[in-house]
């Protein structure tokens, strides 16, 4: 068998591998990314596509402004052809509890000491902006009227096909079976079509498949899957409406560029295993009638499709950006609900780590030591 | 913007020339082709366009479409109004 050589290589086709190919592509190195499916089939392409600055830690805050920075120009940057479909309609987080609003307010505090403009609403402010919302019982709402939405799936394949002009080798339809260390350092990866490639640098950026993965290296990643559902409207007149975020039950409801209406909801009870993917029918009927509640004007209004994927959940809700305790290997995983618009972020400071640059913003939060020294870093805006 | 013609998708106004130009540049998968142009992703679900796209990508291939990932089709089967729904509950 012949082994392939490179120097650095991806594991996961998701916004965060296909972002960081693109980074090192872009800046001159030799990259390799291998994919299962198709980029974007993980969370990625699955998520509900919502960008938010309303974050309540200050890097996350730090990361969440730089990939608002970057959002709006990266269709031209990427420059694939493909529609990022980027809108700025606006993120609601709704309270309907006095120990919610106060919390609300502390991060919209933070939010403005670092110039985002978020604002906290009275419910007489948002039944004059937003007449069409019945959001009975609410005591109050941060709202930021920057935040939106991006295409999960163009986004993700976009910036693999902009890696892939710059010479990264995007290989899909690849899923990777093994990774293969050396002397306690990584050495490479091998196909389950039996290539071998080997490469000094080895990023894991396979969502909650990242756990598997390292374990054939001895190496543990504390992340594991959690399945969410989404359902998806026929499209109608477009009106702009924000993404609404209803904190009493976790049920949010948004409208997408193409008219059509996007629901979720939490459900504590849905699956937490790898290759779950079906739908739930008590969350069809369970999450229509929360959204329906707050927005009767959709009640003639058809459902389309459903579907769900994993969420990739760390035990703080937080990600886990770090190099492992095998050299050369790293992982980006565990964005815990909220990864897919930490793509340009993510990207950026994985690149920066792989190749020996000082990341950005200060990562430490992120590493993955945190969970054996129980020093855990919790996220208060979670969804 | 040039009027469209040769539209194969009509739920998302699809012409046959983009769905060209994405499977000439190496997405042959109607997994991948669906994501990048939206579609069969429309109210329709595909009925009124996977079989023409599939024969696109077979033709592009030279692979016979029964070998062809034809995607999944995701329920509800036929659109059902949200007031319906939520009845039931
Ligand atoms: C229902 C839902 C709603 C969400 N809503 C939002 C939202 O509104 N906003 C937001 O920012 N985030 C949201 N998220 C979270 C977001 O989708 C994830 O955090 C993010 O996409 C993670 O990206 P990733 O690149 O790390 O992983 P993924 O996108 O999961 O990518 C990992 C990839 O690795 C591949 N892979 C796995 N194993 C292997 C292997 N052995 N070999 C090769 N490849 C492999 C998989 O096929 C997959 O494509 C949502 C998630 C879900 C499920
Ligand atoms: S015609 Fe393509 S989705 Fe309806």
């Amino acid at each position: 068998m012949t082994v392939k050589t490179t120097d650095f290589i991806i594991v996961g086709g998701g916004v965060h591998g296909c972002a960081t190919a693109y980074e090192l592509a872009k800046a001159g190195y030799k990259v390799t990314l291998f994919e299962s499916r198709y980029l974007s089939s993980g969370g990625s392409g699955r998520s509900a596509a919502g960008l938010r600055q309303h974050f309540g830690t200050e890097v996350n805050l730090h990361m969440a402004k730089y990939n608002l920075k970057v959002f709006p120009t990266l269709e031209e940057e990427l420059d694939t052809g493909m529609d990022l479909e980027f809108r700025q309609w606006g993120y609601m987080w709704v309270a309907y509890t006095d120990s919610c609003l106060d919390q609300l307010k502390k991060n919209v505090a933070l939010q403005k000491s670092m110039d985002i403009p978020s604002v906290i609403f009275t419910p007489d402010e948002i039944h004059e902006r937003w007449p069409y919302l019945r959001l009975d019982g609410i005591i109050g709402a941060a709202f930021c009227g920057e935040d939106g939405h991006i295409n999960p799936q163009t986004l993700t394949m976009a910036y693999g096909e902009a890696a892939a002009r710059y010479g990264a080798v995007v290989k899909t339809y690849t899923p990777v079976q093994k990774l293969l260390a050396e002397n306690g350092k990584i050495k490479g990866v091998v196909t389950e079509s039996g290539e071998e490639w080997h490469a000094p640098r080895v990023l894991l950026a396979a969502g909650p498949h990242t756990r598997p993965l390292a374990a054939t290296v001895g190496v543990d990643i504390p992340v594991y899957p959690e399945r969410h559902n989404i359902l998806i409207s026929e499209p109608v007149e477009v009106f702009n409406c924000p993404m609404v975020l209803c904190l009493d039950d976790g049920a949010y409801f948004k409208q997408c560029p193409n008219g059509t209406f996007m629901f979720g909801r939490d459900d504590q009870d849905e699956p937490r295993d790898l290759g779950n993917e079906g739908n739930s029918v008590k969350f069809l009927a369970g999450v229509t009638a929360s959204v329906l509640k707050r927005i009767p004007a959709l009640s003639g209004v058809r459902v389309v499709r459903q579907w769900s994927g994993p969420y990739d959940v760390t035990e703080d809700h937080n990600a886990i950006i770090d190099w492992t305790p095998l050299e050369g290997l790293m992982v980006n995983c565990g964005w815990s609900g909220h990864g897919l618009q930490f793509g340009p972020s993510g990207g950026r400071v994985c690149k920066e780590m792989l190749v020996g640059e000082q990341a950005f913003v200060d990562l430490h939060r992120f590493r993955l030591a945190r969970f054996a020294e129980g020093d855990l870093f919790f996220e208060p805006a979670f969804i | 913007m040039s009027e469209k013609v040769n539209i194969i998708c009509r739920c998302e106004e699809i012409q046959i020339e983009e769905i060209r130009h994405w499977i000439n540049k190496g997405y042959t998968n109607l997994e991948e082709l669906k994501r990048i142009l939206r579609i069969t992703m429309g109210p329709c679900q595909g009925r009124g366009c996977r079989d023409i796209i599939l024969r696109e990508i077979s033709m592009a291939t030279g692979k016979p479409i029964s070998e062809l990932n034809t995607g999944v089709i995701r329920p509800p089967v036929k659109p059902i109004k949200f007031s319906l729904l939520a009845e039931d509950n």
